[in-house]
């Protein structure tokens, strides 16, 4: 016979940004739970509300099966004595398994007869195992956990119920000082405590007592009460679903419901009127069908219809008070001119060690000035300086101090409203582009110059004063930015070394006597974690690992001819015509380590192999970096081609460690010559060859 | 309800809950939670309920009696429970009942927000409570107090009264408020408003300010060597506010900021531990028998 499970905890309000992975993991551990406990179920189903998570195991087996094992004892000679008898060791193994020696049969493995017995193990009742299944519960992982009361718990909040039902069963358990009941509690005022009489009867049971408990179901409710919204008033409801799935969190019994605020604020930037409503009141903005943003705000009540009015009236005046006073920011922020503001920079501390914002802002500069001239005509250098320039200056604005996120907007806006050129107010917003990992990147020039150099500034000076990111802790966000700057880079083409910027801003570093660890440390610091994040980009792109290495092995360069190499040598590596260049090339790396300088002098030339070889690298050497600076891999690759059957010639007839050691250093240097074009394009022996030949 | 009703609304609630009634603090400081009867009664195994109201000056946020919602000193009815009962929650939502905000009628949530006050080496986790959309309550279970370990725990509940009474009242101006019938706050507050925020910004005397933290932070050590810890922590609290008069009228610089923050740190720390060591030494007076206690 089957049965239900149900077990709900009963929490004070979690926070909203913890459910979903919750449920998550609760689903998950409750299947490895049962797979662990050899359980037989049909199927599991998990709930969550802000005050409660809960699953539901259905076709839930009585007993677990009973099972055959078989044991394996000592080997046949230890278990006979000479005279054939059982000996100690045979009759103590059996009676460990619980058998007798009369259960004993022989099996062989690996040509050696062993004892062996069969153990019929009886399955245990469903109902003795529960008694571990709050463990599943407690072995949740939150993002932050509590204590409360005086117990030695940790736990995301206080836990104030048990339910746990084996069909009409209460299993008896407890966590702390509160004890596991066939009660479980309603919504906290529209509802009350109520009594189940079967695990089944949870959801409806709920439901009784308004409480949704299926989020899933809440989402719908809300998201079908806002599509009639939108048909009643002819509105476009910017529900986006991290929002929905936030509100969806917030309430057990979902009501939504509309209000307005006066048209006078509709003169607030878009972007703070939408911050405001969605970020710090939750709200859903609306537009009309047209999509200009109108002066109304959705939002959902954790309750049912009645008092909506009241409800609906508190939040308009909330929300008029928080709009009033961006109003009177945006005003207040449009008085003095930027060069006013850019002055108390000078009064807010970056990072202590490394200075003010003025500071920083400065180093942009600098950085941003040395980009343009590494770009050359590319860029309008006039424009990104004052881009750089400017770039903070809307931190020392009301608007930004009250709301941080919309930092670079709001420059954007002001930049404008203060007479600056379109396209440097534009970098201003840019700079801080991609805002989040994979986020949008820079549409502009400039404001991909102003957001290279802005983050090698902080990535740079982070190190420099050893908050190297670790593990799991990157409070700035440094790999994002690392990552960004690749980005950028690879979107835009740009022809510049990384390995030159970072030495680039280092030196500056050291120009301007800012603190830091040994040059040494931070050039290797630096370089190591770029490469890292070039590491995962380029296998984000689908490139393989080994190609990865191969490309990686002297650094990053011209990161997108670093990609480029990396796709090329992905089709290489599966072309078997490829097979012999490869052979060659590689042996050539692999000796041309042993020399120690590159002069090549044709005198010392013993036979026809060496100076084929050497004619066949000075016909293609120039051809190969002329081809490889272009940026025409293949051209370049093919050059390196070219000298495959001089080589292996070359090592069929020539030893290459040779007795007398002017000839031999001759040779080495030889190699040296084609190991360093290979190297230049990537390190051919980290490369896996797929194709079998 | 005028602000006074609320205020005695609020003390028979929490008196019936078993809160000890206490008076405002006689020292200034920015928020309830830094009244010794809070953070120095939150550490140590001693059970503890009390509830006062306390006047908040936050010098930085003076607006001459002119902005409708911010003010240089706004007040704060604070309690702290400790340990923090099974049905502190429920203890909550009925205060708000005794005060006439009927549940039924509005849409009350708990909304995580965690606090931390860096300065006092304290970290809280919980909510805070809105009414309609409204943040009316700060609602924490302290963790970490004086950079020690909070157990048992306290539960901290904070009503803004200005806030709450704006809503009671429906008033769009903490100024039009009525603090008792035919008196508002702006009878009783608009002149000081005004004249602190004059001082604060304009009038003050930075020499002096500076000689008074120095001053009041050597006598807080002094004293501490001497295990007087209430004195001492009476000097924690002048250094923070003379701290916060010198920030609000920008003369502290940026580097300099810091090092004052993290000289109060480091009293708030060291006055925590030996609060904790002086009432150990004491044997715990206010621990009842039979009550566990953590090391």
């Amino acid at each position: 016979m089957t049965n239900t499970i149900l077990f709900e905890l009963g929490l004070e309000e979690l926070p909203a940004r913890f459910i979903d992975d919750a449920e998550k993991q609760l689903a998950e551990n409750t299947k490895t739970w049962l797979e662990e406990q050899r359980i037989p179920y049909q199927s599991i189903k998990s709930y969550s509300t802000p005050r409660r998570l809960a699953v539901q195991i259905f076709g839930v087996e009585s007993k677990q099966p009973d099972i055959e094992e078989e044991a394996k004892g000592p080997a046949k000679k230890i278990a006979l004595t000479d005279s054939g008898e059982w000996s100690k060791a045979a009759a103590g193994f059996t009676k460990g398994q619980g058998k007798s020696v009369e259960d004993i049969y022989f099996k062989e493995i690996k040509g050696v007869e062993y004892v062996h017995i069969t153990k019929y193990i009886k399955g245990k009742d469903t109902s003795v195992l529960l008694q571990s299944f709050k463990d599943v519960f407690l072995g949740l992982n939150f993002p932050k956990n509590m204590r409360w009361g005086d117990f030695n718990l940790r736990y995301v909040r206080p836990i104030r119920w048990i339910t746990a039902f084996y069909g009409d069963e209460v299993i008896p358990l407890e966590i702390e000082n509160v004890q596991s009941s066939n009660e479980t509690y309603g919504h906290r005022f529209l509802g009350t405590h109520t009594t189940l009489k079967h695990a089944d009867s949870y959801e409806e049971a709920l439901k009784q007592q308004n409480v949704i408990a299926d989020k899933n179901e809440r989402k719908e409710k809300i998201l079908s009460q806002l599509k009639r919204m939108e048909a009643e008033k002819g509105w476009k409801v910017l529900a986006d679903d991290s929002l929905l799935n936030e509100v969806t969190h917030l309430v057990e019994y979902p009501t939504v419901f509309s209000g307005s605020f006066s048209e006078e604020f509709l003169e607030i930037p878009e972007e703070v009127l939408i911050t405001s409503m969605k970020e710090h009141q939750r709200y859903f903005p609306v537009q009309s069908t047209d999509g200009k943003l109108l002066p109304c705000f959705i939002a959902v009540r954790n309750g049912g219809e009645a008092y909506l009015d009241t409800v609906s009236k508190g939040n308009e005046k909330v929300l008029k008070a928080r709009l009033a006073d961006a109003q009177f920011f945006y005003h207040e922020d449009q008085k003095g001119s930027i060069e006013q503001k850019l002055q108390k920079l000078n009064r807010m501390v970056y990072q202590v060690e490394l200075g003010t914002l003025a500071d920083k802002v400065d180093r942009i500069k600098t950085i941003s000035e040395h980009l343009c001239d590494d770009l050359e005509a590319k860029v309008n250098k006039a424009k990104a300086i004052r881009a750089a320039e400017i770039s903070k200056f809307d931190l020392v604005t009301h608007m930004v101090d009250e709301f941080s996120e919309l930092q670079g907007v709001m420059g954007e806006k002001y930049a404008k409203l203060f007479g600056e050129d379109t396209e440097v107010a534009q970098a201003v917003r840019e700079h801080y582009m991609p805002r989040q990992s994979n986020g949008e990147l820079p549409e502009s020039e400039i404001g991909s110059v102003v957001s290279v150099a802005d983050k090698l500034d902080t990535i740079i000076g982070s190190i420099a004063i050893g908050k190297l990111p670790t593990g799991s802790q990157d409070p700035y966000g440094l790999r994002r930015q690392a990552l960004g700057i690749l980005q950028i880079l690879k979107s835009r083409n740009w022809n510049v070394s990384v390995e030159a910027l970072i030495n680039n801003v280092i030196e500056m570093y050291i120009e301007r006597k800012l603190p830091t660890v040994s040059k040494e440390q931070l050039v290797r610091d630096t370089q190591d974690f770029f490469i890292s994040r070039a590491n995962f980009l380029l296998k984000d792109e689908g490139i393989a690992p080994d190609v990865v290495k191969a490309v990686l092995s002297r650094g990053i360069q011209q990161f997108t001819l670093t990609l480029s190499k990396a796709e090329l040598l992905s089709v290489k590596r599966n072309d078997p015509e490829f097979k012999r260049v490869h052979e060659a090339l590689g042996r050539v790396l692999n000796l041309a380590e042993k020399a120690d300088n590159t002069s090549v002098n044709t005198e010392l030339f013993e036979n026809e192999s060496e100076r084929n070889l050497f004619e066949a690298y000075s016909k293609v050497h120039n051809r190969f970096v002329e081809e490889y600076k272009e940026g025409r891999l293949e051209a370049a690759i093919e050059q390196l081609a070219e000298m495959a059957e001089p080589i292996h010639s070359f090592f069929d007839q020539t030893m290459v460690m040779a007795e007398d050691e002017a000839v031999r250093t001759n040779r080495l240097a030889l190699l040296r010559n084609i190991a360093d074009d290979t190297f230049l394009f990537a390190d051919l022996n980290e490369v896996e060859w797929k194709q079998q030949y | 309800m005028n602000i006074q009703e609320m205020i005695l609304t609020l003390q028979k609630h929490w008196s019936d809950q078993g809160c000890l009634l206490m008076q405002a603090y006689d020292t200034e400081k920015g928020a309830g939670t830094m009244s010794p009867m809070t953070l120095l009664r939150s550490l140590g195994p001693e059970p503890w309920n009390v509830a006062y109201v306390e006047p908040s000056r936050r010098p930085a946020d003076g607006r001459y009696g002119k902005n409708p919602n911010r003010l240089y000193q706004h007040h704060q009815f604070q309690v702290i429970m400790k340990p923090s009962p099974d049905n502190i929650q429920e203890l909550y939502l009925d205060s708000l009942k005794a005060l006439g905000i009927d549940p039924d009628q509005h849409d009350i949530r708990f909304v995580e927000d965690n606090w931390e006050n860096p300065t006092l080496g304290a970290a809280g986790l919980g909510w805070e409570v809105w009414l309609d959309g409204m943040e009316i309550t700060q609602f924490t279970y302290f963790q970490q107090i004086g950079g020690l370990e909070a157990r048992p725990v306290s539960a901290e509940i904070t009503y803004g009264l200005e806030r709450l009474a704006s809503y009671i009242q429906d008033k769009e101006n903490v100024f039009d408020l009525e603090w008792t019938n035919g008196v508002t706050v702006g009878d009783i507050f608009a002149q000081p408003e005004y004249e602190h925020s004059v001082y604060t910004f304009e009038a003050s005397n930075d020499e002096m300010l500076f000689d008074l933290f120095t001053t009041y932070e050597a006598e807080a050590k002094q004293i501490m060597e001497k295990g007087l810890v209430f004195p001492a922590y009476d000097y924690v609290l002048k250094c923070s506010h003379t701290f916060n008069l010198l920030d609000a009228k920008g003369v502290i610089s940026v580097t300099e900021r810091t090092g004052y923050i993290s000289r109060v740190r480091n009293l708030a720390r060291s006055i925590a531990k030996t609060y904790v060591e002086e009432r150990e030494r004491l044997g715990f007076p206010m621990l009842q028998e039979g009550e566990s206690r953590h090391d």
